[in-house]
């Protein structure tokens, strides 16, 4: 068997975070400790725009061809290209957060992170300022298996970024400073149940090659098309199981449980970049698999797919309404999203692909700037600080930190859908989608549940600026004021796309003309 | 593109708006200076218009409407839309109505108000209020046209409230805006229909499709247009607000609702004449309308004892005239804007005596409380005379040229139609000299009845001299207009007229016409300046009362329009309180509910996440089976 030709110019965008990271992982052994944060934080975010903006320069060529970089198993094309701009704009804007700390020094990662919580080594690292920096290096290994995740031309590729991208997250999710036992116990929770989740996307995996005995999206596409495959019970089952990987992936009900419990656990700004980046990247996957794969299928498989969609907005819209924390509000929130987004990629439709991918870019800028206003509260050590998120905590947060208070609302109005937001054309874009390919039922329901969204959204509004907080507020040790770099730049883009939205429209559409 | 005189007309509407600006954001500080650039900047502008006015005078008939660009004012996909303004005879016209008599009732205005704090805020809406006018009567599009129709509809608004601490007053301001409201559904109904029919909203792209229009059509942005124009100019059965609206101040009653604003319905529907052209049925609703609103104008105006509700009855009923006309074609139209223009001086001129007299007998307007002024006036009287002769149209007096026009107008055509028009218009003219010389005689001459402690007396120059300027206007501007032919440098703006006889002939009219003004004089001479006039108004039977009472319009319009909409709004209410917010809730509800009862599997431990997880499996598994059967 020879090697297939490898184009690295294509790859670059997946190969620049992995090579990055390798060369991290020495950084922090060569490095003095004093630099290393500084050395760190700039070499990802260098590794990271370089990857951005490689991908961004060759989405931007005219009439780029899809090219498949090796042999087939990893396709470049502007809709890879797309969810690798996607995902290295939530990067950037989440690894600022991840590097602001407080004046004296304290960010939101735990000194040692090894220690048990409430140990005599974790009071002795506290004591001694330790500072762990390889929260970089792991959150570059994750980004660049999310680059590699929507590319991915075959089941095993895709398994792979899979895990590569999954496995930093789980670390990265025991790291937290404050409330160590709840983020190890997030952080173990998120590995059993993602080592369930891929084992299932594996076993689906060998019964699709059972069936078709090719592994690559094209050839299961041409088997089921040649060979009269449409409706082989084997394919069914595979293809189920495929999906349920995915569904995890995106937080799909009913394969979400671990995501309120994971985002609480995890440090505030890792939560900002998985949330956001996570989606992003196995979203583009699943467009990918569904419409190069799904599509072909001669038996009705979007009902399967409508059933995932609707129950995902419901209970995530639901089970939003009776949270009293704020973290896990938004959690539910990220799962109700899952369903409007599935919402657009029901529709099977060119205009489907390119209101998700609208959609998916929307989504993450305003998650990663609602959670970067949840990490600069954590940060501080005041009232507001590291204790409980509950809704009556923030009461007064309007008057305490306007500003802050006002970016939130901006994210909060975004995910309701409020127009001159972007979230409003995003979901506008979605449920249009899904009205003209008569998938009515997902848009009613999609409709009526951000509807009922809007009203824990104005809730926690409400909380900030009207409700009489219980105690006179401390506004606690201010931040180096990173976070609020990632909050300006988050606002504006949401703003900016709510007013002038056709530019990424346009871009998003071109994006989806390639796809069969 | 070098600077042409009609290139210069935006300026004529952005002086006035700049000083309006100014005045309202420098606040108190321009206390001192304000009524000063209040005065100067319509006193610009009428610089600026005269120059324009100059240019277009001379010119051939295909050179006299001009089109200005001025910048791309809406750009959406299958809609784009430059806003422009439209140089013509007719737009001209009113650019040097508004600016000139304007800029005299501003001048005026310096002394009228020179005791009130807020005078400075009143330039600023006057300034407003005639850079709104300019606006409407210059745009090229009814969409611009509709901007300065809001705009003067707010600046009336505000001026009729000016004295809003008076609940009265302010509920006049209030009146006269919901009345408008109702016309402005009109006219953006007519521009539905017009973007719905031509695909544009300029007076080209309207006004050129017009004859291609069905006849339904035509007929429809027709009525639209009559209502919008019955709204502005206080027509038939809109009019129940310009009576209230005297609550402004005397020069705002002079300016907005007897010589510019209340005309803007007779500009919509001359300017859109092409389109009446279309629609015989829209044509005669034009006239009827114009009709009804003249007698009951003048009838109205015949009972009321407030000085400024007789004038604004009677502008309600000239203006009327002027709606008959523009009913009637291009051969009425051309009548009617000659009408309103001498009416714009002879009834501004009227109003600012009335404002003059008003200040000698210490703000009261009961013309049963005055009489012999003609003594102690002299200016006063002599101006208000001139006006007085010119409404009734003694020859030769402006109204004589105008009215007497449209009255011979009206009794062209042929059917039922010139007989019922024609005597109405001629009726209206006997009934018109009897109320205003009621009102002459009753305030100048027979006995003195007002208190003894008054003490009447002249009014100072400045307003005197605006005042001697108008009642100028109202001797010379009709035949001077007549000699240089008015009407048929119109006709670029309003179409050709061919000839037509009256189906009686000119002269019997003229004179059937001047014995009925003489006779109408007469009886109020012998009942308000020979005999004695009753400080009380004497009873009287039902008939005289409900004339008193304006026909009761009030309780016509409160069971026809507020009563209904109340209700209307009590339902909307109520749908909202049950059906909208039921529903609201109940998703509210409905969502707690389900969130309470799912959250019990979410316990937090991983081993249900995974059983969960299983279910899930197996139950995807199934559906896609099922999807597959």
């Amino acid at each position: 068997m020879n090697a297939p030709p490898i184009d690295w110019f294509a790859l670059a965008p997946i190969l620049i975070p992995l090579g990055a990271a390798v060369l991290a992982v020495l950084l922090e052994v060569f490095i003095p400790a004093r630099f290393r944060r500084l050395v760190q934080m700039s070499w990802a975010l260098t590794a990271i725009t370089a990857s951005g903006v490689w991908a961004l320069i060759r989405a931007l060529k005219p009439a780029d061809e899809a090219v498949s970089a090796v042999g087939g198993h990893v396709l470049v094309d502007p809709l890879t290209l797309f969810v690798q701009i996607a995902i290295a704009l939530s990067a950037i804007l989440a690894i600022i957060v991840i590097a602001d700390r407080t004046r004296s020094g304290e960010d939101a990662f735990s000194p040692q992170p090894a220690a048990a919580p409430g140990s005599p080594d974790e009071e002795e690292a506290l004591a001694a300022k330790l500072v762990h920096t390889e929260a970089y290096p792991l959150v570059l290994f994750a980004t660049g298996g999310m680059m590699l995740f929507p590319a991915a031309g075959d089941l095993l590729t895709l398994f792979v970024a899979l895990e590569a991208l999954s496995l930093p997250l789980y670390l990265l999710t025991a790291l937290a400073r404050h409330r160590r036992a709840l983020s190890h116990e997030a952080s173990l929770k998120y590995f059993l149940l993602g080592a369930f989740a891929s084992a299932v996307f594996l076993f689906g995996a060998s019964w699709v090659y059972g069936a078709t005995g090719t592994v690559r999206f094209l050839g299961i596409a041409e088997q089921i098309q040649g060979q009269g495959l449409g409706a082989d019970p084997m394919l069914f089952a595979g293809f189920a199981m495929l999906l349920v990987g995915f569904a995890f992936k995106v937080g799909a009900v009913p394969f979400h449980a671990w995501t309120p419990d994971v985002y609480q656990g995890a440090p505030a700004p890792i939560t900002a970049f998985m949330a956001a980046c996570t989606k992003i990247a196995a979203f583009g996957a699943l467009l990918r698999f569904a419409y190069s794969v799904l599509a072909y299928v001669t038996w009705d498989v979007t009902i399967a797919l409508w059933t995932v969609a609707i129950a995902t907005m419901v209970v995530g819209t639901a089970l939003a309404m009776v949270q009293r924390n704020i973290v896990r509000m938004l959690a539910y929130s990220a799962i109700a999203h899952t369903g409007f987004i599935l919402t657009g990629l029901v529709a099977f439709s060119a205009e489907g692909i390119s209101s998700t991918l609208f959609y998916l870019l929307v989504y993450g800028v305003a998650t990663v700037g609602a959670f970067s206003v949840v990490a600069a509260v954590r940060l501080r050590s005041g009232t507001l600080g590291a204790g409980a998120l509950t809704f009556d905590s923030w009461a007064g947060l309007g008057r305490q930190s306007p500003i802050l208070a006002t970016a939130m609302t901006l994210f909060l109005l975004s995910f309701a859908g409020i127009p001159l937001t972007s979230g409003f054309v995003a979901k506008f874009g979605v449920f249009a989608a899904a009205f003209s390919a008569d998938a009515m039922p997902v848009a009613i329901v999609g409709i009526a549940c951000s509807a009922a969204a809007a009203l824990f959204y104005a809730r926690l509004i409400y909380s900030m600026f009207f409700a009489e907080p219980a105690e006179a507020l401390d506004a606690g040790e201010r931040t180096q004021g990173l976070t609020n770099i990632t909050i300006a730049a988050c606002a504006v883009i949401t703003l900016a796309l709510g007013l002038w939205p056709a530019p990424l429209l346009d871009f998003a559409t071109k994006a989806a003309a390639l796809l069969p | 593109m070098g600077v042409t005189p009609e290139s210069l007309m935006g300026l004529v509407i952005v002086l006035p708006l700049a000083s309006a600006a100014l005045l309202l954001l420098a606040g108190r500080a321009a206390d001192r200076w304000g009524h000063l650039l209040g005065v100067f900047a319509p006193a610009a502008s009428l610089l600026v218009a005269l120059v324009g006015l100059v240019s277009v005078l001379g010119r051939d008939a295909a050179d006299r409407v001009i089109d200005v660009h001025l910048f791309d004012w809406i750009d959406t996909g299958g809609f784009s839309l430059a806003a422009g303004l439209r140089v013509d005879p007719l737009s001209l016209s009113f650019v040097a109505l508004v600016t000139f008599v304007g800029t005299l009732i501003h001048v005026y205005s310096v002394a009228y108000m020179a005791k009130d704090p807020d005078r400075r805020r009143f330039f600023a809406y006057l300034n407003l209020f005639v850079a709104a006018m300019l606006l409407l009567v210059l745009a090229d599009s009814y969409l611009l046209l509709f901007v300065g129709w809001e705009g003067v509809g707010l600046a009336s608004y505000l001026l009729i409230g000016f004295w809003n601490d008076r609940p009265d007053y302010a509920l006049a301001a209030k009146k006269a805006f919901i009345a408008n409201r109702i016309g402005d559904v009109g006219l953006i109904l007519a521009m539905a229909f017009m973007l719905k029919q031509t695909g544009g909203l300029t007076f080209a792209e309207v006004l050129g499709k017009a004859p291609d229009l069905s006849e339904s059509w035509a007929l429809g942005i027709g009525l639209a247009l009559l209502l919008a124009a019955c709204g502005k100019s206080a027509q038939f059965p809109l009019q129940s607000w310009l009576g209230d609206a005297m609550a402004g101040p005397t020069p705002v009653s002079a300016l907005i609702h007897a010589a510019t604003m209340v005309t803007a319905g007779v500009y919509l529907i001359v300017r859109s004449g092409p389109l009446y052209a279309a629609t015989e049925g829209a044509r005669l609703a034009v006239a009827i309308v114009g009709a009804i609103t003249l007698l009951f104008g003048a009838i109205v105006g015949s009972a009321k004892d407030d000085m400024k509700k007789v004038l604004a009855a009677s502008t309600m009923s000239q203006i009327g005239y002027m709606m008959l006309a523009a009913g009637l074609g291009p051969i009425g139209a051309a009548f009617a804007i000659l009408h309103l223009l001498t009416h714009g001086f002879f009834k501004a001129g009227l109003f600012l005596g009335a404002g003059s007299v008003m200040h000698a007998m210490n703000d009261g307007v009961n013309i049963r409380r005055m009489g012999g002024l003609a003594g102690v006036m002299k200016v006063t009287w002599a101006t208000f005379m001139m006006g007085w002769l010119a409404i009734l149209g003694i020859p030769p007096f402006a109204g004589f040229w105008s009215k007497d026009k449209i009255i011979e107008t009206a009794f062209i055509g042929e059917g039922w139609q010139p007989w019922v028009l024609g005597t109405i218009a001629l009726l209206g003219a006997g009934i018109t000299a009897f109320y205003m010389s009621r009102l002459f005689f009753s305030v100048f001459h027979g006995k003195a009845r007002w208190d003894a402690d008054l003490h009447p007396h002249e009014s100072s120059r400045l307003m005197t001299w605006p005042m001697a300027v108008l009642a100028l206007g109202s001797v010379c501007l009709g035949w001077v207009l007549a000699l240089v032919g008015f009407t048929t440098w119109l006709e670029p703006s309003i179409g050709h007229a061919e000839e037509a006889a009256p189906v009686l002939a000119a002269p019997i009219i003229t004179a059937a016409t001047l014995l009925l003004v003489v006779a109408g004089a007469a009886a109020a001479w012998r009942l308000f300046a020979v005999r004695e006039v009753a400080v009380l108004p004497p009873a009287a039977g039902p008939v005289v009362r409900a004339v008193r009472a304006d026909f009761h319009q009030d309780s016509v319009n409160d069971l026809v329009l507020v009563k209904p909409g109340q209700a209307l709004a009590t339902g909307v209410a109520l749908t909202d309180t049950y059906a909208v917010d039921g529903a609201v809730r109940g998703v509210g509800w409905l969502t707690i509910g389900v969130g309470r009862v799912v959250r019990l599997a979410h316990n937090g431990n991983v081993r249900s996440y995974a059983a969960i997880m299983t279910v899930g499996v197996m139950v995807l598994v199934a559906i896609v089976f099922a999807g597959g059967l």
